[in-house]
């Protein structure tokens, strides 16, 4: 019966995702039967799911597709869902210690990361509208409760709940804009969107591009679409923080990469427009409305919405070059990230965690290691060579020069700088102030990640072939 | 030879400079001293060669400089009778101050450095004269401002000396801005920079125009206008003179071998040098020589009242440059030259004697409590007495025969000005006997005013009297009182030069006449002077009356005896003349209060000038719209935009659809093409 073999569709191309969806239900089980009692255990499993899906997906290589179009297997997402994976596994061993530290045992949580994982591999892979919406809304929710898990505290809670409204409003729009787009083209998958605009388009489209984007942006947090991010970065607890700064920004780039550049080609330099503005303005915000913070969470919210500006520099030139440039980006942004936030982390006097810039005084003196570490992280945030971070907007910033837009390269080139102002200052604080109590003793966990992370940045310029390759691949993939 | 000549002292002030603190300051004086004799003895021999001798004028090549496009500068040496007779000068009188700076400093702490400035000066020096163009002499004329300025402000701890050294760069800058455009003009017109290819092409030069400011110029003219500027500056002449007196403060050997002998005659020997560019320019003549004779008069009658030792033959040279720039004015450039080499000689040995007189009366320069040291200071008195017939132009001494020729030669010249000239050099042969007497009477003859301590309460009113004076109170002055020890003679080493500057101002006169400017002429100079054609003043100034050949003569015997019955017969006149003219000699002791006018004319308003680009346009625009500025606006822009962020869930939600909005009404006005 080759009728029925057809309407089979491959799933071995969805592998590593329906790996990880079962293995989470198994987790799920786990917990229901066991209880509190196996939180350790079912982080134990998660993580160790994580890794395998993560060696799954990294020894598959090419392209494919499948679940008539609406799955797609290509080098990006490779590129994309080993980097969501490596945010989510990281973030889900930094936890460990804090949840511990906390008095707070819920095994939830390993599981609610697994699931928002699997619904951002399901969106970096997604080849039509409807997988983007049903990736999207997975991650979403999951991440909706993993803000308010810690729900005995009152910020925390507020910060899931504001979240979860305005991820609510920003799902409409995304929803709104699809159907539009459908409307307008007749097709959902993303081929069939490019086929239809090659001979024609209409402002209906480009409004329901415009709403999807403004769905994507929130992911993304960024300007004007990022109101919620300095509030949730700073409410939530931190591993919660630092697992919202790396994985899902990976899986959201990765899904406005692939909508723009498969679906809409044929409109560039309408697409074009929306980027470039988004990009200015994050930048913008995120240079200016940091230096005004006290809170080294809320300082990492802007920071965060001003890469994500510097990222979408990249994908504004809307070539090779651009989202090769993406990728490298999301990638060095990522280490950097948890990097810091394995700082933060340990940012720990007696026990209570503390958040302030403050609080950072004289590291240099009472813990070297850690100061030059975080120092340097700071510098590569800032883009200063040879540190990895001046890489990531070299490859933007000469995409966007390559591709014409030499405005947005200055404009970035300009916020840089001014964002440099509140890198330094953190690093002038550790250095020149008078030392604050010590921090308690970095646990090794936290040691090994910021190590790790400060090797990367320092030593990228020694070898960079590995990752510029592979985003090379990832980016030629897609056209 | 000639290599040897310029390059030792350069070699002295590389190993005295970098080596004096591991050699020692014994071991500086000794090398950089023997170097400078060594050089003087060679010069002395190229001297004989070139000038008396019947070598050919010749070129050395050095080194290639710079090559530009048209322009090729090298270096190279121009060896010719004018280069030796200033080798001779340069020579002489530096090896000269060495040997006495070896006494005269011998307390100073730092004496590496002295003679490693003293060496560089004379090597400068010699590149300035041995220049085969324009350019390497403005590396040594630069050169020589350079150690000039370091040697005035050689006692850096003293803020006068630190002043004095900022004036003579400054006031320098001016005269050499004039050098360097003239060079430039003179590139322009003749295409080199080089002598022997410029002087062939003066005439035609001097028939083109040059246009500037929608006037056609005589080209000549302009070029020599310029250049003479620079002389003007380094020869302090009238306008330019303000810094020579001030540069006093350096120590009393370098006002001798710089601001006497050697450095301040550099324009004298500049116009001498371009002789053949200054024939071709009756206007720039006329300059040269209106101006000269102006500062001749000028600084004689401030010399007049001066009290400050120093001051006074500070003045002197002042008025002395003057007079040799007037001989250069009416085309007498044998007799300019003439009187530099003779003035070298009296007015350094003037100088070593003042410091001879300040080293005995340790560290005091106000003659006002001198007097009666001819006693004390037998040697030095004979030497001063020597120095100061010679100033005056006592007849067989140095100075009668080359004060006389220029004189006589302004009243022969052709030059327009030349009776302006006359009169005032005239005028000013009196003026010069008389301060250089009053000097000599109040300082040596008397009664002793040193054995009554006047103490520092005296010395301070005293300062506040004589206003800008300087009192010598050096850094080492310290372990000195004032008047309080005993006047003594100096030590040998200072003693020697004086002897041998004693000499040459009592016969250099006598036995070079004949050469410089007499009947062995043109066997003596062999074109290294230019004269044009018309220009006959060499048998001009025999055919002047005899009243107009006595007349400096006369001067000379007036202004003495006025000085004798002035400050030896009734000592009480000048204190009665001074109050019966109190404006006249605030006019005069004021130095016609050029300090003060050039105080309200240039100094206040670049001041004012450098304040208002400071604090309004670096302070206020700058970094007000630069740096402040910005970080200014940053810090409103974030506080503002903090200020968005207030917290609550539908502002969030509103500025989403704002923004959704926006890209919306974007595309439909405007975007979406």
């Amino acid at each position: 019966m080759p009728g029925l073999t057809a309407a089979v569709p491959a799933f071995g191309l969805a592998l590593p995702e329906i790996v990880l969806a079962a293995g989470a239900l198994v987790l799920v089980l786990i917990g229901a039967i066991r209880g509190e009692r196996s939180v350790g255990l079912i982080t134990g499993l998660a993580l160790a799911l994580i890794i395998l899906v993560g060696a799954l997906v990294f020894v598959r290589t090419g392209k494919a597709v499948t679940f008539n179009g609406s799955f797609v297997q290509d080098d990006f997402a490779r590129f994309m869902k080993i980097a969501a994976l490596v945010g989510s596994g990281v973030a889900l061993v930094m936890s460990i210690d804090f949840w511990r530290g906390e008095r707070v045992d819920r095994f939830e949580y390993a599981i609610l990361i697994v699931l928002s994982t699997l619904g951002m591999m399901m969106m970096i892979s997604a080849g039509d509208l409807i997988a983007l919406y049903l990736g999207l809304e997975l991650m979403s929710l999951a991440l909706y409760v993993v803000a308010a898990i810690h729900r005995d505290n009152v910020r925390a809670t507020e910060a899931g709940l504001k979240y979860f409204v305005l991820g609510a409003l920003s799902s409409g729009m995304l929803l709104y804009g699809a159907s539009l787009i459908y409307g307008f083209t007749g097709s959902v998958s993303f081929g069939g969107i490019a086929t239809a605009l090659k001979d024609h388009n209409s402002t209906g489209v480009i409004f329901g591009l415009v709403f999807v984007m403004a769905g994507l942006c929130f992911k993304i947090s960024a300007v004007p679409f990022h109101m919620w991010t300095p509030d949730v970065y700073e409410g939530a607890p931190t591993p919660v923080t630092a697992f919202f700064a790396a994985a899902p920004k990976m899986a959201a780039m990765a899904l406005a990469v692939r909508v723009v550049i498969t679906a809409f080609p044929g409109i560039l330099t309408q697409w074009q427009q929306i980027i470039v503005f988004v990009s200015i303005a994050s930048m913008g915000l995120g240079a200016f409305a940091a230096i005004g913070q006290r809170n080294i969470k809320r300082l990492m919210a802007y920071s965060s919405i001003g890469h994500m500006g510097f990222a979408l520099v990249g994908l504004a030139a809307g070539t090779t070059e651009g989202v090769q440039g993406v990728a490298i980006y999301m990638a060095i942004y990522l280490v950097m990230t948890l990097g810091c936030f394995a700082v933060i982390l340990a940012m720990k006097r007696k026990d209570v965690y503390v958040e302030n810039i403050d609080d950072l005084a004289g590291l240099g003196r009472t813990a070297p290691a850690t100061a030059f570490v975080f120092a340097m992280l700071m510098f590569s945030l800032a883009g200063i060579p040879p540190l990895a971070g001046f890489f990531a907007k070299w490859y933007v910033f000469a995409a966007a020069v390559h591709a014409n837009l030499y405005t947005l390269a200055v404009i970035g080139v300009l916020t840089s700088v001014v964002s440099t102002f509140y890198y330094l200052r953190i690093v002038k604080v550790m250095y020149f102030d008078e030392p604050a109590e010590a921090f308690d003793p970095m646990t090794p966990v936290l040691k090994v990640v910021s190590g790790l992370s400060g090797a990367f940045i320092l030593l990228f310029w020694l070898w960079p072939a590995p990752l510029v390759t592979a985003a090379t691949a990832a980016a030629k993939s897609l056209f | 030879m000639y290599q040897a000549i310029v390059f030792l002292p350069l070699v002295g002030f590389l190993i005295a400079g970098l080596f004096g603190r591991i050699i020692g300051a014994r071991a500086s004086e000794v090398v950089t001293t023997a170097f400078l004799m060594a050089a003087a003895l060679l010069s002395w021999i190229a001297f004989f060669q070139v000038g008396l001798g019947h070598h050919e004028a010749l070129r050395v090549q050095v080194a290639q400089w710079m090559v530009a496009g048209d322009l090729k500068v090298d270096w190279a040496f121009r060896i010719d009778t004018l280069t030796v007779v200033m080798l001779v000068v340069v020579n002489t009188v530096s090896s000269l101050v060495h040997l006495y700076s070896i006494g005269y400093m011998h307390e100073d702490p730092h004496r590496p450095r002295f003679f490693a400035y003293l060496s560089l000066f004379t090597f400068a020096m010699l590149m300035l004269v041995t220049s085969d163009n324009l350019v390497q002499m403005f590396f040594g004329w630069e050169g020589v401002g350079l150690a000039s300025y370091l040697l005035i402000g050689f006692w850096y701890q003293k803020p006068s000396a630190v002043a004095a050294a900022m004036k003579a760069f400054i006031v320098n800058r001016v005269g050499d801005f004039g050098f360097s455009l003239g060079i430039f003009l003179v590139f322009v017109l003749s295409g080199s920079v080089a002598f022997p290819e410029i002087f062939p092409k003066a005439e035609e030069i001097a028939k083109g125009t040059f246009h500037f400011i929608g006037y056609d110029w005589n080209a000549m003219t302009i070029a020599c206008l310029l250049l003479f500027m620079g002389a003007m500056g380094k020869s302090a002449q009238f306008l330019l003179h303000t810094w020579l007196p001030d540069a006093m403060e350096g120590p009393t050997p370098v006002s001798a071998l710089i601001h006497a002998a050697t450095m301040v005659t550099a324009g004298v020997f500049m116009v001498a040098r371009l002789s053949p560019l200054f024939e071709q320019s009756h206007v720039a003549l006329s300059v040269v020589m209106i101006v000269g004779a102006t500062t001749a008069f000028f600084a004689g009658t401030i010399g007049l009242v001066q009290n400050d030792i120093k001051r006074v033959i500070a003045y002197s040279t002042c008025s002395q440059l003057g007079y040799m720039f007037v001989a250069l004015g009416a085309g007498a450039y044998g007799a300019g030259i003439f009187h530099l080499f003779t003035h070298a000689f009296f007015k350094a040995l003037l100088f070593l004697g003042a410091g001879s007189v300040i080293h005995a009366m340790h560290h005091e320069q106000d003659i006002r409590h001198m007097g009666g040291l001819a006693r004390k200071i037998p040697f030095t008195t004979v030497m001063f007495a020597i120095g100061t017939l010679a100033l005056t132009g006592f007849p067989l001494t140095a100075g009668y025969y080359s004060k006389d020729a220029i004189i006589e030669s302004s009243y022969a010249a052709h030059t327009f000005g030349n009776a302006y000239a006359f009169i005032l050099l005239s005028i000013t042969a009196g003026l010069t006997s008389f301060y250089s007497w009053r000097l000599f009477f109040v300082t040596f003859m008397g009664a002793p005013r040193w054995d009554t301590p006047h103490g520092h309460d005296l010395a301070v009113s005293h300062h506040v009297e004589s206003e800008d004076d300087s009192h010598g109170s050096h850094a080492h002055a310290g372990d000195h009182g004032h008047g309080h020890h005993e006047p003594h003679e100096s030590p040998l080493t200072m003693l020697i030069p004086l002897g041998v500057l004693g000499l040459g101002a009592l016969f250099a006169g006598l036995v070079f006449e004949g050469y410089f400017f007499g009947h062995a002429y043109d066997e003596f100079w062999k074109n290294a002077l230019h004269t044009g054609p018309e220009n006959h003043i060499l048998h001009a100034v025999h055919e002047i009356p005899a009243w107009a050949k006595y007349s400096p003569t006369v001067e000379m015997i007036i202004g003495f005896v006025v000085a004798y019955i002035f400050y030896i017969q009734k000592p009480y006149l000048p204190r009665q003349l001074a109050e019966s003219q109190p404006l006249l000699y605030r006019f005069l002791l004021n130095k016609w209060y050029f300090d003060e006018l050039y105080d309200v004319i240039f100094v206040r308003p670049a001041k004012w000038l450098g304040r208002f680009l400071w604090k309004k346009g670096d302070g206020a625009v700058i970094d007000g719209f630069g740096p402040d500025g910005v970080s200014a606006r940053v810090v409103d822009v974030t506080q503002a935009v903090v200020r968005l962020q207030t917290g609550y869930v539908y502002h969030y939600a509103f500025a989403m659809l704002i923004g959704v909005a926006a890209l919306v009404t974007w595309y439909m006005f405007g975007g979406a093409h």
